[in-house]
Order: structure tokens, then C-alpha cells, then sequence
């Protein structure tokens, strides 16, 4: 029975030293996810229900805006400055607005690692927004529901719908 | 140094998350939601995502608190759990 607990104890410390610590910020993540959808669950509040559901659409945001990090990389605006004094090898032309149409090799050096990817973050953009209008739009048939019913509790409305006890509409 | 930061936001991150959904005050639970959606907008700001964290601030902290708020006032502040 000893060995067992030194035997179990020992797993757990290696899996938490080699799997969680390395990637700490996914396993956050997907704790956050998870906590969301516990509140999406279990909670019997409507408005729980609906924080419940912020929180798990924000894991997930958070998720893939962290994919587009990269290690000693700058927010994705181009710097004129800094990459004109890195290196003489580039050649940048005399305004930062004749980079558009240009394509004789001149812009090659520059190095995209240097900033972050802005792909995932453009689309989480959009995501967030469409987030705000989901939770407004569920908050606005909340107040209906509690118009008609008198609570926001699940299991009350759930009572009510079987004993006829709520504002009928025609 | 970023790295702990990094570990700080996320435990906070955690523990809000878990009392706005334990909290039986709805009211509580709302403003406690603020402060995720703002502790959550700065790490998109360490991470170099400054557009998503602008919008995070401005609609995740911002609207869905009003909205989350205006909805408590209009009908019950109590939560049975």
C-alpha cells in the first residue's frame, strides 16, 4: 500500500514537471474552457448560464490569439525606424508608404519573426464582436423570460411550464 | 520576468472566473466578470495583440458589464446558486 502512494505520488510529480509545466498557459486555458462549461451546466441561474458561456467563449479566444506569439517578437506594426538602423543590408525606400506597390527583392530581409501574427488576431476580432451580440441578444430573452415567469431560475420556469402557472401569449 | 506575469494573469484568471460563477449575488457576479474580461485583455496585451485587447476592453469589459448589469436591475439580484 506504500509503495503504491510513493509509486502514484511519483507519477503525479513527473507528469506535473514534464506535461504541465512546460505548457502551463494551454492547460490554463483549457482549465478556463472547462469552467465554462461547468457554469453553462450546472448553474440553474440564467444569467450564470450566460457568464458561463462568455467565459468559455473567451478560453478559447484566448487559445488562438495565443498561437500567433512568438519569442522576442513586437506587436505586428511595422517599425520603420528599428528596422532601418538594424542593418545596413536593408535598403528601405525614402517614405514608409512606397513599400506598397514595390517587389525588386529590396523587402526580403525583413525578418517577420520580429513581430507577432496577426492572422489569429484579426479573426478573434470578429469573434469577440459577434460574442457581445450573442450575449446581449440571450440577456434581452432573459428579461422576456423573467416578464413572463417571474424568475430566472431553470427549475422554477421548468415548474411553471408543466403547472400553466405563467404569462400566456397568443 | 514575462514569463511570471504570464502565470500571475492566468492563475487570477482562474480564481475570478470561478467567483463570478460562485457568487450568489448577481450584481457581484457581473463586476467580478469585469475583471476577468479586464485581467484578460491585458494578457492580449503582453501578448502582443493590441487591436484584440482594445476590443476586449472596450466590449468584453465594457458593454457586456452594462448589459450584464442593466439585465440584474431589471429583474431579480439573487441567484439561488
Amino acid at each position: 500500500m506504500v509503495d503504491f502512494i510513493e509509486i502514484f505520488v511519483e507519477r503525479v510529480v513527473h507528469f506535473i514537471e514534464n506535461v504541465v509545466q512546460p505548457h502551463f498557459n494551454y492547460w490554463s486555458y483549457v482549465v478556463l474552457m472547462m469552467i465554462g462549461l461547468w457554469g453553462l451546466i450546472a448553474k440553474r441561474n440564467l444569467i450564470k448560464k450566460l457568464i458561463g458561456l462568455s467565459i468559455f467563449q473567451t478560453a478559447i479566444i484566448l487559445f488562438y490569439v495565443s498561437l500567433g506569439v512568438k519569442a522576442d517578437a513586437t506587436i505586428p506594426v511595422f517599425d520603420y525606424e528599428a528596422e532601418k538602423s538594424k542593418s545596413a543590408a536593408v535598403v528601405l525606400p525614402a517614405e514608409p508608404s512606397e513599400m506598397g506597390g514595390k517587389s525588386d527583392g529590396k523587402y526580403k530581409k525583413i525578418d517577420p519573426d520580429h513581430y507577432a501574427n496577426p492572422l489569429p488576431h484579426v479573426l478573434m476580432l470578429t469573434a469577440i464582436v459577434v460574442g457581445v451580440a450573442t450575449l446581449g441578444v440571450a440577456l434581452a430573452v432573459a428579461q422576456s423570460i423573467f416578464k413572463d415567469f417571474g424568475t430566472l431560475e431553470e427549475h422554477e420556469i421548468l415548474e411553471k411550464i408543466k403547472t400553466g402557472d405563467y404569462v400566456k401569449h397568443d | 520576468m514575462v514569463e511570471n506575469f504570464n502565470i500571475i494573469i492566468l492563475v487570477l484568471l482562474v480564481v475570478t472566473a470561478v467567483i463570478s460563477l460562485q457568487v450568489k449575488d448577481l450584481l457581484s457576479a457581473s463586476m467580478i466578470f469585469g475583471i476577468y474580461s479586464f485581467l484578460i485583455c491585458l494578457l492580449w496585451a503582453e501578448m502582443g495583440a493590441v487591436d484584440v485587447a482594445f476590443t476586449e476592453a472596450a466590449v468584453g469589459a465594457g458593454v457586456s458589464a452594462v448589459f450584464l448589469i442593466a439585465t440584474v436591475f431589471n429583474t431579480k439580484r439573487k441567484s439561488s446558486d
